[in-house]
């Protein structure tokens, strides 16, 4: 145990780590444990809608491995997280039919045979698997090409929004063959289990829990290798690494994978989680709607990006079904406040506070 | 400024002028001399006057003709001069030649078409459209007739061929008769129409020709062979020319796809590319144009009513409209949020797209969620033919427009003090404003102006496409991508990169379908970006950007 808080250096960070873990488990306890007349009781829909933002939280601990650490604003975040997603998704969808039958969403676009690609996500393995490699590849070429040329900035930016607008509108047609506008949906069993039911829902809830401890494991551990270093000093100074004789191409590269994977497997969650999948989760506006989630938290910060997903979209979910005519005029006013007012996001704005009231320097 | 007055006015004029030379009424007086010259010509002379009557097409024939059959049309004697007239109702006539009422027709003697005249008169009346003053209309007749390969109507042809004298006309009248000829004639003369319709590379005979081709190859007679052999000869000149208008025409269509991307990203090129301001929000200023419009149209409406003429002018009174609103909305943007964010590319654009959601929203609130429809003026209505590639006036004026905006950025640019100013501050702001250029406000009019461009274009863009609160987003990927081709900072390179992916886009679409011609489109940017990564006219610098 000991052990594996070893990245965390700081004991306020130790703290954090374990604060994460304890709510985690203490959401978890509060839905099973508890009966369902006790005031302390968790829903079992509101354990599945915080096992979606899980998701979302993870999604943007991918974008701020970029955007914080790396200085790569990717605006298509959106794209690997919604391809592993799909990936997910045909295994899920092969599963509400016997083994070799068409799912239904396809018998209506007229396939009366299931194409051969489709057989291998029979497998669950497979299909995790696929969660992984397919955003890994997409990132592992688009990267190559755009950081070999040294497109960088805002340009990389533009780059990663046009790619996932070319993918949006590829998956909106019918023809791609992942079920055109209405994507997939109705999702039945996973490993033998039915989706449907208060059981799948603690799984998966635990699942994105276990996730998020990972990846934000992985993140504060990388941190503190050699590489992690190189990482932030590209965010700082590009030039200068290349200069002192790191190949910034491959390192830029490889944050890229990785984040495209850690992406891809939060969409993997986020499908069965969410029951529906469809291609409006490609659209450039969700790659910015990332964005600000990390904006809000705290760019560069390890906790902010999970603060800024869950605060954000419970706002959303709220908003939403409160003010619907204002919800976008909320968020757009809060990205323009966050940028003018608040430029390290929530945690960067505690930390200020905080040192100012106990009159110290600022960490950090 | 003087002189985007005056090329906006004169370019005003010439398209009112192109709108106004359509057909013109010609008037009866000509055919009504004849129609009096055929009634009081003797036997002999009655059919050759007749087929004068092929070169009119008015109503009054009609009448006339109808009236003779039945007994309405009688000759008064004045005084040894024959007056022919028409019978108009109870006591009334009308002097024929001149369509006076005449008085004393009572005691005119009726007069009857001879037999022989009747058919051909009746030929005159049922294939009067053949005769139309318009020749669109004589056009579209023959072709008509022609195309239902009846035998009856190839003499109806062949008696009027000869007298068309618009060489068009004439042209039309010989494919529609060689058409025919095609099912109605002997070998020799089919061989002949054949080899005629491949000359004329006529489209419409396209299907009629490939039936006589597989007819010919089917059959064992003499001359099937050689007549088989025209008939290929013909389909591939008919089918390389219909490539030829095809080429062209999928041309001008990218050029005016082309000058959409390039009024839509001009603005871009100007606040991104050289003030350096990622402004995410430019599309909804492109709506904001195009909602000027829809305003500017409304007012029109209720001032004038709609489908008057006053009202047809609304679009020259709503172009500077949605140019100055947005460019007043650009400032606003520019005082409130973006001059905080200069240097920080990143920030201004996650803050600009803030300012997009609201006013997308905004709008959806104040005019809906539908799109609101923009009616074009009439004197952008129609299209003008140039060696069978048809151009929509619409789409003209987008060309001329998208290079006069070329132009008077130039000149703006290089040739007046502010473009001075403007320049160098872009180059070095520090340097600029030690120099007494205050920053601040050129900074304002820029981003002001090329708001103003986007507005502009959302009022083009109301002509070809809908006006809707998103209508903005559609555009703001291709001209992130225009610009980042063309070479940031570049006017001439997002110029020549937009009319570039226009063209390149519309070529596409044909063969891929819309969205796979621009998924190849994207691709082949970013595989562009690989072997120039500055752009067409990359940015050159000592400096290291970091």
């Amino acid at each position: 145990m000991i052990a594996a808080l070893k990245p965390f250096k700081a004991k306020s960070e130790k703290i954090t780590f374990l604060s994460i873990l304890a709510a985690l488990v203490v959401m978890l306890l509060l839905n099973t444990m508890v009966g369902e007349g006790s005031a302390l009781h968790l829903p079992a829909y509101t354990l599945g809608n915080w096992g979606k933002y899980l998701c979302y939280a993870v999604l943007a601990m991918s974008l701020n491995m970029l955007w914080g650490y790396t200085g790569l604003l990717c605006l298509g975040q959106c794209l690997f997280f919604a391809l592993g997603g799909y990936a997910f998704g045909m295994h899920l969808m092969l599963m509400t039919v016997d083994y070799g039958k068409v799912p239904e969403f396809m018998q209506f676009m007229g396939y009366l045979e299931l194409p051969g690609y489709w057989y291998p996500f029979y497998n669950p393995f497979v299909a995790i698997l696929a969660v992984m490699l397919v955003p890994g590849l997409v990132a592992f070429i688009f990267g190559f090409l755009a950081f070999r040329s040294r497109i960088k900035g805002v340009y990389f930016s533009i780059l990663t929004q046009a790619l996932t607008y070319a993918a949006a509108i590829l998956f909106f047609r019918n023809e791609t063959g992942f079920g055109g506008n209405n994507g997939f949906t109705n999702f039945k069993y996973l490993f033998g289990g039915d989706l449907r039911t208060v059981d799948a829902t603690r799984w998966l809830f635990a699942a994105s829990g276990i996730l998020l401890l990972l990846v934000y494991w992985i993140i504060a551990w990388l941190l503190t290798t050699k590489f992690g270093k190189v990482q932030l000093a590209i965010r700082d100074s590009e030039n200068r690494v290349r200069f002192s004789g790191y190949s910034t191409t491959h390192f830029k590269l490889f944050v890229f994978v990785l984040s495209a994977i850690v992406a891809g497997l939060a969409g993997a969650l986020y499908v069965p989680q969410a029951g529906i999948l469809n291609p409006s989760l490609m659209e450039p506006k969700i790659g910015l709607d990332i964005v600000v989630w990390v904006a809000v938290g705290g760019r560069g910060t390890k906790l902010g990006p999970i603060i800024g997903a869950v605060l954000v979209s419970a706002l959303k979910s709220y908003t939403t079904s409160a003010y619907p005519d204002y919800w976008l005029i909320i968020l757009g006013g809060l990205f323009v406040f966050v940028v003018l007012f608040m430029p390290d996001g929530i945690v960067g704005l505690t930390k200020k506070t905080w040192a100012k009231f106990r009159k110290k320097e600022v960490p950090a | 400024m003087n002189l985007t007055d005056f090329c906006k006015r004169s370019l005003f004029w010439v398209l009112f002028i192109l709108a106004l030379s359509g057909p013109l009424h010609a008037e009866e007086t000509e055919a009504r001399r004849i129609l009096s010259k055929l009634i009081l010509a003797n036997s002999e002379e009655q059919q050759a006057v007749t087929e004068e009557l092929y070169d009119h097409g008015d109503q009054i024939i009609k009448e006339v003709i109808e009236g003779w059959r039945i007994g309405e049309v009688s000759i008064f004697d004045q005084d040894g001069n024959p007056i022919a007239l028409l019978k108009r109702g109870e006591d009334s006539y009308e002097e024929i030649s001149s369509g006076n009422s005449f008085s004393g027709g009572s005691e005119s003697k009726i007069n009857r078409t001879s037999r022989k005249l009747r058919k051909k008169l009746r030929n005159v009346v049922d294939f009067l459209d053949l005769s139309s003053n318009d020749p669109n209309e004589r056009i579209d007749a023959a072709m008509k007739l022609g195309l239902t390969q009846k035998p009856d109507y190839v003499e109806v042809l062949q008696e009027r061929i000869n007298r068309q004298k618009d060489p068009e006309v004439k042209e039309a009248f010989e494919v529609a008769l060689n058409i025919s000829l095609l099912k109605n004639s002997d070998p020799s003369q089919k061989l002949q129409a054949v080899k005629d319709l491949g000359e004329s590379a006529s489209f419409p005979a396209r299907d009629f020709i490939e039936a006589l081709r597989v007819e010919a190859s089917e059959s064992d007679d003499d001359g099937a062979s050689d007549l088989k052999e025209a008939c290929v000869v013909a389909l591939e000149k008919i089918d390389s020319e219909q490539k030829r208008v095809e080429f062209y025409g999928s041309l001008l269509r990218g050029l005016s796809t082309g000058s959409v991307l390039l009024l839509v990203s001009y603005g871009l090129a100007i606040t991104f590319g050289l003030m350096g301001v990622i402004n995410m929000a430019h599309g909804e200023f492109i709506a904001i144009g195009g909602y000027t419009a829809y305003v500017v149209q409304g007012i029109f409406e209720s001032t004038y009513g709609i489908g008057s003429t006053g009202y047809e002018w609304y679009f020259a009174l709503a172009l500077p409209a949605s140019f100055f609103v947005a460019a007043f909305f650009g400032i606003l943007l520019e005082r409130g949020v973006i001059q905080f964010l200069y240097n920080r590319p990143l920030e201004s654009l996650l803050a600009t797209w803030g300012i997009s959601m609201i006013i997308q929203q905004v709008i959806r609130l104040k005019f809906g969620a539908a799109n609101v429809a923009v009616s074009s003026p009439q004197w952008l209505f129609g299209s003008y033919e140039f060696y069978r590639v048809s151009m929509s006036y619409n789409r003209l004026f987008l060309i001329a427009f998208a290079l006069f905006v070329i132009i008077a950025t130039w000149l703006l640019l290089n040739k007046t003090r502010r473009g001075l100013h403007i320049r160098a501050t872009m180059q070095n702001r520090p340097m600029a404003s030690s120099l007494g250029i205050k920053s601040s406000r050129v900074n304002m009019m820029t981003f002001a102006y090329g708001s103003g461009l986007a507005g502009l274009a959302g009022a083009f863009l109301s002509q070809i496409g809908n006006v809707g609160p998103s209508m903005g987003q559609t555009y703001i990927v291709d001209s992130f991508m225009v610009v980042v081709i063309g070479g940031v900072g570049n006017l001439l390179g997002a110029a020549l990169s937009s009319l570039g992916i226009g063209v390149i886009d519309q070529g596409l679409q044909p063969l891929l379908g819309p969205v796979m011609g621009k998924i190849t489109v994207l691709f082949a940017i970013i595989l562009f970006l690989q072997l120039r990564p500055g752009g067409l006219f990359p940015a050159r610098t000592r400096s290291l950007d970091d």
